[in-house]
This record gives structure tokens, C-alpha cells and sequence, in this order.
């Protein structure tokens, strides 16, 4: 096999990425104990440039390394996506690794790893790759989880992800190989003209768990709320994003491009796990009184909504819509799930103190600024006008209505009413309770809550240009 | 600046304007952003008047368009659509004439946080009036879901005791219609290729079944809101449990974009499961006429008294609309106005004794009409008016509706009509009651505990134009008739 340039090019921004961590990490041993935050511009620094080579590629199209990874519309904007997230993630845990006490170089650098990882996911066009990217998405964030060690909910976080987690990549594994033993290959797009069988419907049945694992959709979530509340709010908040965008670039690549053909069997399937997922996590976050938890549990219920709305991707007309509905709506959960984690660390105090929904009473009085902010991140968490979750919900709906899935729609409408309690819980406590909250305050964390609260409230104004993307950046079939 | 000019586009959203300006003042500049609160409804009013003046009330049709491409790509036909027409000039009018009367009122009623009440207060009034314009399924549901936002913030921060539990359950149940309603728009938008209305309405052709189903989608969203029985829980603790302000928006405006939705959507867009439903839809606004009325009068608290009148007379509203014939139509649309003034009089009065004395018991008054004699007569009027005595508005109203039911073929009974005539009697019965237990007969134990005032100048100019139009819609309500006519001829084609 001829390698040539063009191979190269299709993987340049995460082969910059992971050289630009190599680096990091031997650099980060020269940069003195009280100057981290070097190292923290330095890992920004890179993602930066790595989004500017990704947007560069726009239009660009094409395969390399024998058909292994990909590169199109659909992974440049996830890509994209992902390094935003990761961009957010640094802005949200510079100062608050600081002020935990948790400040050592290796996170920014693990950040990077687990970041190469997601970009390599959305490129993955061989169930071999998957499975690559999907460790060096995971290994990083285990450590990530456990990093506020020798806090034992924090080990607890790491441990538990860690099982878990690799309990799934088994499932991901052993339906890989199933897939293989059916169809001889593991390419996407040979896969994708394989005649139906049991061991294909089942092989890609078993990819569906390990996904399901990742994103965190009911019965396959037990491990999220544990997670979510022991890590590190500032890792917590990348993972509740990065992980997803990437667990559904992957759920989407693999079962648009490949499985067509066991859709019939799947959609059902999909039916029934968008349905309790939505329910479950819904239901649940209802009684929690950790905001770590709770938040956790609305993470859980917005992976159904995406669920939703690709249950009908057996169909060809639909299913571009429904992954342009899915990439739409990431992009507003990221922004949106960001400035609430950034209100959540503003609050948050040593121990895990100041994390309960009771500590937001009286919020409004004294931070008014913060708590308007708050407000319009639960707003569009419930998908409600004028903010971008509500016109992310509109889409999704749309895609399912489409699909002709209108009592999958219903079950979803009724459940978003279920949420729009618990985050209204918030804003009560927030405005109409009395309390004496007291906030940390830090430059960059300021900057996040402002700027994706004014972008959750304006571009929902303006999402023209971002449906354009979208739909331009969804899947087609081979 | 051409689409900033438009006067429906001015109309809508220059009290953002005023917000702009509240927001840079200091929060203890109480007065200061009161006057800025009250010039900015001012100037939307005088804007409603030059777009009155725009209206040709003889054309049928949607007028003074606006309409610009907003989301028009991948297949997503959405329009910044606004229009006005005969079926809504009057609420729009409404609501401008109502908001600058609220914001007179809360001068001394509301002391806390002003700031943030005049920032809701005005973000409220761009809401409503988005909803009376959007011609636009998608634009209709931003502004109907955006309306519940500054309302819930009215009720849960300047409320009474149980105003969170009030707030919440207004926002749960509300959000419970609408989220329906939006799975309906999804599908006529991907059925239709298009959320603009007309287009829609011309499009026709949704298949029997698929209409009941939208119309029940639709209908859950606008019931709700109306409210028709059972759907009402919510009305009495958010009236309650409102500021005065807020009560009077709440009846005068919010109540009658429920009835203003099934005037607007169900009826054109679904009229095969329009003449289907009429009759049951009028059994359910008979049942609340005359639940409402009786439950009215067995009421402690005054202002749960005029709440629930409100499920009564809204009923009339409903009964109105699903005559389905001239008659009915626009003594429903003229019936909506009439609510909203005798209503917000209503409320607004309550509130200016309750400022005094706080509470709304009514045992605990009697005898307030020798205290306060000119607050007296204007309750009586708009009480009055409310029951629907012959020269005053109430009684147009209502005496309209009431022909239109008893000749309708589309409910198919004289029955319903007979009945809900009864419910003009018990209205009487409970409005008077009231009137008798707090106005008259010796005075009560707050009555003489209380150093009680009467009406100070700014109180008799909150409620002095509430009462012009009770005369004038009594007297003379011709030109209220001819605003709406021809626009009504056109929706009753189809029937």
C-alpha cells in the first residue's frame, strides 16, 4: 500500500493534536509547580490552532489508509464541536483545578489525549478504528474522573467509569468481531452491502449496547449519576459533552453507514431505548437534591432526545434529517451544558459543599447577572423560547414526526414537561427563596457563563447558518 | 431599518426599548423607571392607534403585512411573519390600552425590585402582542411559549403566600396545552412545507382522521389557557395568588389568547373537526358558564370570586365561537374585550381597597360604599357591566353570543343556550352578593379598623378608561362590529 500526502492530510489536525500533547507533556516538567496556568494557554493554544486547520478543511472529502478513517462534512463539524468543547473544558478548569487544589499539568495534557480521541471517533470509518478511538477517548477521562484523588468519591468516579467503561468496550469488541464473522470485513462500507443475518443483526446489536454505554442511555446508565457527581465538576462538564458529541458521531457513523440493512430489527430497538431513556432520566432527576446528580440525570434524558430522533434511520429520506436534527441539537446542549456547569463551579465549594439544589436559594438577589444566566441555561434545557434548546427540540421533533414515530414524539413532549419541574426547581430557589449564597469569581469562568448564555439566547435568533451546517455536514448512504 | 420601520414589527417590539433603558437605570430610581414603564406602554398605545388608523376595516383580509425570510433554508419554510386582520385588531387594541393601565396601577403597589417587575411587565407586553400578530405556525409558538416566562416571574416574585406553588403549577399546566400544540405544528409544517398560516389555511386538505387528532393537539394548548372547564385548576391560585397588575393582564390579555388560538387555527385550519367538536365544545362551555357561576358564589376571597366568574364568562366566549355563524363570532370577539374591561376593572379595583387593608375576605368588609363613595359607584358599574346589564358592554356581548348560539346548525341544540342563559341570572346573583356583602349594610370589622381613604386621582385615571368603553361598547358598539365583519364573512366561508 502507497501512502502518500493526501493520507496525511485527512488526519493532519488530530496528528498536530497529539504530537502538540507530546509536547506538552515534556514541556510540562520544565514549567514550575506555581505557573500551570502556562501549560493551560499552551493546551488552549493548540486546541485553537487544530480548529483552525479543521475548518480549513471544509469541502474537502476522501478516505485514507486503505478506507480506515474518514473525512467529510459530518466529521469536520463534530470535530469541530469537539474541540470547542475541549476549548470550554480548559476555560472552565483552569481556575477551578486552582482552587481545588488539583492543579498539576497532566490535565490539560489528558484533556488534549482524550480529545484526539473524540476527533479520531468521528473519522473512524472501520469498526477497528472505533474501537481505537474509543480507548484513547476513555483512558484519559478514567484518569480525569479519579483526578481530585485522594477525595474517595473521586477515586470511586475513576474506578467505577473505569469498569464500566471497559465493560462496554468488551461489548463493542465482541460485536465487532460478530459483525466480522458475518461479513468478512470490518469496513463501514463493505459492511453496508452485506446480506441480512442473524449474526450481523446481533453483532450490531451489541455495538448498540456499548454506544448506549457511552452516551448514556437507559438501561446502560447506572454508571453516569456516580460519575458525573465524584469527578471533578470541571471534567464532569467535558465529559457530559465531549463523550457524547463523540459516543453519538460514532452511534451515528457506524449505524447509518453500515447497518441498514438490521435496521428493521433496530429501530425497534431504538424505539424502546429513546422511550425509557427519556422516561427514566427524566423521572429520575426529579427527586435528586445534588445539582451534580441531578444535571447527571438531565444528561441522560437529552441523550434520549437524540435517541429520538434517530430511531427512524432505516429510512432513507429521514435519516439525514435525523442526524441533522442530532448535530443541531449537540451543538446547543454544548453550549447550553457548559454555562451551567460554569454556574455550578461558580457555587462550588471544597468537600463538595455548595452543591446542593438548596444552595442556589437567594442567588438572584445577590448575583443577579449569574442567575438570569442560570435561568436562560434551564430554559433552553427545557427547550423553551427564546433560547437554542428550544429550537434544537423543534428539530428533533421534526425528524420523528417525519419518521412517522408520533407516539415516540408524544412520549417525548410529556417527558420534556416532567424536566421543565425539576430545572424550574432551580429558578425558584434561585428567585423566590431566601438564601445567602456565596460565589467564586474568576475571569475565564465569567467569560464562558456570559458568552454561552448570550449565544444560547442569540443564535437562537439567528440558527440559520447552523441548520445550514448541519444539514450539510449529515451523513448519506454509500 | 425598512424591517425595523413596519408598524406591526414597531408595534411588537418597542417595548424592548423601554427595557433597554430600565436596564442601564439604578434600581433604587423606583419612580424614574416607573415613568420610563409607563412612557414606553404610553408610546406602544399611540403606536396601536396609528396602526388602527392604517386598518381598512372593510377588507377581510390579513393587512399592514410583514414578512421576511428567517429560517428558509434545508426545507425549513419559516417566515418572520406578522398581520393583522378584523379577528385580531381589537385584541391588539386590547392589549395596548390594557398594559399602560397595569403599569399605572403598580405605582404604590408594587415597592420591590421595580426594576425587574417593569423589565417582566414590558417583555410580557411584546409576547402578547407577538402572539395577536404572528402569521407564522413557528413564530406563534416562540411568542405563546414566551408569554409564560415574564408571567411566572409576575406571580412567583410579587405574588401572594403561595405564589411559588401558583407559578409553577400556571407554568406546568400551561406548558402541558402547548407542547402538544407543538408536535401539531410539526406536522402540518412538514406536511405543508410551510409554517405560514394562509398558505396553510389555502393548502386545506388534511385528511378527516389526522384533523381530529390536530385539533385535539391544538385545542389541548388553547383550553387550557381559555380556560374551559375542566381544565381551569390553574386559573384561581395564579389570580390569587397574582399581583394586581398581573391579574389584570392575566384576565384581560392571556385568558383570551386561548380563545383567540381556536378563533385563529382550529376553525380555519381544521374545519371538518371544527363542525365535528362544536357541540361537544359547547357542552363543556354550558358546564363551565354554569360551574363557574355557582362556584363564584360560594367564594370567601373576593378575588377567587371574580376568577372564577372568569370560567363563566369565557364560556360564553367559547359557546360564541363554536356557533359557528356570524352572530356568535363576533359577539365572542367582542365579548373577549368586554372580559378584559370589566374584568381588569374588576381587578384592579379589588386591588386598590386590598392595598389598603390586605385582605379580600369578603365577610370582613361591609358598608365600604359611605366610606368610600366614588369607589362604590365604579365598582358598581364594572360590576354591573360584568353581569351584563342592558347599556353597558357586558350585555352586548353576551346577549350577541347568546342569539348566535340558539340558531346555530353547527351546535345543533337550543338547549346549550338556554341553559347558559341561566348563567347570566347567577351572575347576577354572585356579582350582587358580593356588591351587597362589602358596600352596603354596616360597616365591617376591616371597615372600621382601617382609617379606609377613597380613590386618589391616580386610581380614578387608572380605571376612568375602563369605564369610557363599558359605556361606549354598551351604548354604541357599531364600530366595534364593523372592525371585525368582514374578516369574520371570510372565516365562515368554509361553513
Amino acid at each position: 500500500m502507497q501512502l502518500d500526502y493526501k493520507d496525511f492530510f485527512i488526519i493532519l489536525p488530530l496528528t498536530i493534536l497529539i504530537a502538540w500533547a507530546c509536547v506538552l507533556l515534556l514541556a510540562d516538567l520544565f514549567i514550575p509547580k506555581e505557573r500551570k496556568g502556562i501549560t493551560a494557554f499552551l493546551a488552549a493554544l493548540g486546541l485553537v490552532v487544530v480548529l483552525g486547520f479543521t475548518i480549513a478543511q471544509t469541502g474537502h472529502q476522501g478516505t485514507s489508509f486503505n478506507g480506515m478513517v474518514i473525512l467529510d462534512g459530518f466529521s469536520i463539524f463534530t470535530s469541530s464541536l469537539i474541540l470547542l468543547s475541549g476549548l470550554l473544558g480548559i476555560a472552565l478548569a483552569y481556575g477551578y483545578i486552582k482552587r481545588m487544589g488539583l492543579e498539576r499539568g497532566e490535565y490539560y495534557t489528558l484533556m488534549l489525549f482524550s480529545v484526539t480521541g473524540m476527533m479520531l471517533m468521528t473519522q473512524a470509518s472501520d469498526l477497528i478504528i472505533v474501537f481505537l478511538a474509543l480507548e484513547l477517548l476513555s483512558i484519559p477521562l478514567y484518569v480525569l474522573a479519579a483526578f481530585a484523588r485522594p477525595d474517595l468519591r473521586s477515586e470511586e468516579a475513576g474506578l467505577k467509569y473505569f469498569l464500566l467503561g471497559a465493560f462496554a468496550t468488551g461489548f463493542i469488541v465482541y460485536g465487532t468481531a460478530l459483525v466480522f464473522g458475518a461479513t468478512g470485513t470490518t469496513s463501514l462500507s463493505i459492511i453496508f452491502g452485506a446480506s441480512p443475518s442473524l449474526l450481523l443483526t446481533i453483532g450490531s446489536a451489541l455495538l448498540l449496547i456499548g454506544f448506549g454505554f457511552k452516551v448514556a442511555a437507559v438501561p446502560f446508565h447506572m454508571w453516569t449519576p456516580d460519575v458525573y457527581q465524584g469527578s471533578p465538576t470541571a471534567v464532569t462538564a467535558f465529559m457530559a459533552s465531549g463523550a457524547k458529541i463523540a459516543g453519538f458521531a460514532a452511534l451515528w457513523r457506524v449505524f447509518a453507514t453500515a447497518f441498514p440493512t438490521p435496521s428493521v430489527d433496530i429501530t425497534e430497538v431504538l424505539w424502546v431505548l429513546a422511550a425509557i431513556t427519556m422516561i427514566v432520566g427524566n423521572l429520575t432527576a426529579i427527586s435528586q437534591t445534588n445539582i451534580k446528580r441531578m444535571l447527571a440525570y438531565s444528561s441522560i434524558a437529552h441523550a434520549g432526545y437524540i435517541l429520538m430522533a434517530f430511531v427512524p434511520y432505516g429510512n432513507k429520506e429521514v435519516m439525514p434529517v435525523s442526524i441533522a436534527a442530532g448535530l443541531f441539537y449537540l451543538f446547543s446542549y454544548v453550549v447550553t451544558n457548559f454555562g451551567v456547569w460554569g454556574v455550578v463551579i461558580a457555587l462550588e465549594k471544597f468537600e463538595g459543599a455548595g452543591l446542593g439544589i438548596s444552595d442556589y436559594a437567594g442567588l438572584a438577589k445577590k448575583y443577579p447577572a449569574l442567575a438570569a444566566a442560570m435561568t436562560v441555561f434551564m430554559l433552553s434545557l427545557i427547550g423553551f423560547p427564546p433560547t437554542l434548546g428550544m429550537v434544537g427540540k423543534f428539530y428533533l421533533f421534526r425528524a420523528v414526526i417525519a419518521g412517522g414515530y408520533s407516539g415516540l414524539a408524544i412520549i417525548g413532549v410529556l417527558t420534556s414537561l416532567v424536566s421543565a419541574y425539576y430545572y424550574l426547581r432551580i429558578v425558584v430557589n434561585m428567585y423566590m427563596r431566601e438564601g445567602d449564597p456565596v460565589i467564586e469569581r474568576e475571569t475565564w469562568l465569567d467569560i464562558t457563563t456570559a458568552v454561552t448564555a448570550i449565544a444560547t439566547v442569540g443564535l437562537s435568533f439567528f440558527p440559520q447558518w447552523l441548520f445550514l451546517l448541519a444539514g450539510s455536514a449529515t451523513l448519506k448512504w454509500f | 431599518m425598512e424591517f425595523l420601520l413596519q408598524p406591526l414589527t414597531l408595534l411588537t417590539f418597542f417595548p424592548l426599548m423601554g427595557v433597554l433603558v430600565i436596564l442601564f437605570m439604578k434600581s433604587d430610581a423606583k419612580n424614574a423607571i416607573r415613568w420610563v414603564a409607563m412612557a414606553t406602554t404610553l408610546i406602544t398605545f399611540g403606536i396601536s392607534l396609528w396602526v388602527l388608523t392604517l386598518f381598512t376595516s372593510s377588507n377581510p383580509d390579513l393587512q399592514l403585512e410583514a414578512r421576511y425570510a428567517w429560517i428558509n433554508v434545508a426545507g425549513w419554510n419559516i417566515y418572520y411573519y406578522l398581520a393583522v386582520d378584523g379577528l385580531s385588531i381589537l385584541l391588539v387594541l386590547l392589549t395596548a390600552f390594557l398594559t399602560p393601565i397595569s403599569v399605572l396601577s403598580t405605582w404604590t403597589a408594587v415597592e420591590d425590585r421595580v426594576k425587574d417587575f417593569m423589565i417582566f411587565f414590558l417583555l410580557l407586553e411584546v409576547g402578547m402582542m407577538g402572539v395577536f400578530l404572528a402569521q407564522d405556525l413557528f413564530l406563534f409558538y416562540i411568542f405563546w411559549e414566551f408569554t409564560l416566562v415574564p408571567m411566572y416571574f409576575l406571580i412567583g416574585l410579587w405574588g401572594g403566600p403561595r405564589r411559588i406553588y401558583a407559578a409553577v403549577k400556571f407554568f406546568l399546566y400551561t406548558m402541558a396545552g402547548s407542547i402538544l400544540m407543538l408536535l401539531a405544528i410539526i406536522w402540518l409544517g412538514n406536511q405543508g412545507k410551510t409554517f405560514s398560516l394562509p398558505e396553510l389555511i389555502a393548502q386545506g386538505g388534511i385528511p378527516e382522521n389526522v384533523q381530529m387528532w390536530l385539533f385535539i393537539a391544538f385545542a389541548a394548548a388553547f383550553a387550557i389557557k381559555v380556560p374551559m372547564w375542566p381544565l381551569h385548576s390553574w386559573l384561581p391560585d395564579a389570580h390569587v395568588e397574582a399581583p394586581t397588575a398581573g391579574s389584570v393582564i392575566l384576565a384581560g390579555v392571556l385568558l383570551k389568547m386561548g380563545t383567540y388560538g381556536f378563533l385563529r387555527f382550529n376553525i380555519p385550519l381544521f374545519p371538518s373537526a371544527t363542525l365535528q367538536s362544536a357541540p361537544w365544545i359547547a357542552l363543556l362551555a354550558t358546564i363551565g358558564i354554569i360551574y363557574g357561576a355557582a362556584v363564584s358564589y360560594a367564594q370567601a376571597d373576593v378575588k377567587k370570586l371574580v376568577a372564577y366568574s372568569s370560567v363563566s364568562h369565557l364560556g360564553f366566549v367559547m359557546l360564541g365561537l363554536f356557533a359557528l355563524n356570524a352572530q356568535g363570532i363576533s359577539g365572542a370577539i367582542l365579548q373577549m374585550v368586554n372580559h378584559g374591561l370589566s374584568t381588569g376593572a374588576l381587578f384592579l379595583l379589588i386591588g386598590m381597597v386590598y392595598e389598603q387593608t390586605h385582605t379580600r375576605e369578603i365577610k370582613v368588609y361591609g358598608g365600604l360604599w359611605k366610606i368610600m363613595p366614588v369607589f362604590g359607584t365604579i365598582m358598581l358599574i364594572s360590576a354591573l357591566s360584568s353581569m351584563g346589564l342592558p347599556g353597558l358592554n357586558g350585555f352586548v356581548g353576551e346577549f350577541t353570543i347568546l342569539l348566535g348560539a340558539f340558531g346555530s346548525k353547527a351546535i345543533g341544540s337550543p338547549w346549550y343556550a338556554g341553559i347558559s342563559a341561566i348563567g347570566v341570572i347567577m351572575a347576577a346573583i354572585y356579582i350582587l352578593y358580593m356588591f351587597q356583602k362589602m358596600f352596603l349594610g354596616p360597616a365591617g370589622e376591616i371597615t372600621r379598623a382601617h382609617n379606609l381613604r377613597d380613590l386618589n386621582w391616580r386610581e380614578i385615571l387608572t380605571v376612568a378608561p375602563l369605564l369610557a368603553f363599558m359605556f361606549w361598547i354598551g351604548l354604541y358598539p357599531a364600530p366595534f362590529f364593523n372592525l371585525m365583519a368582514p374578516a369574520v364573512e371570510k372565516l365562515l366561508i368554509g361553513y
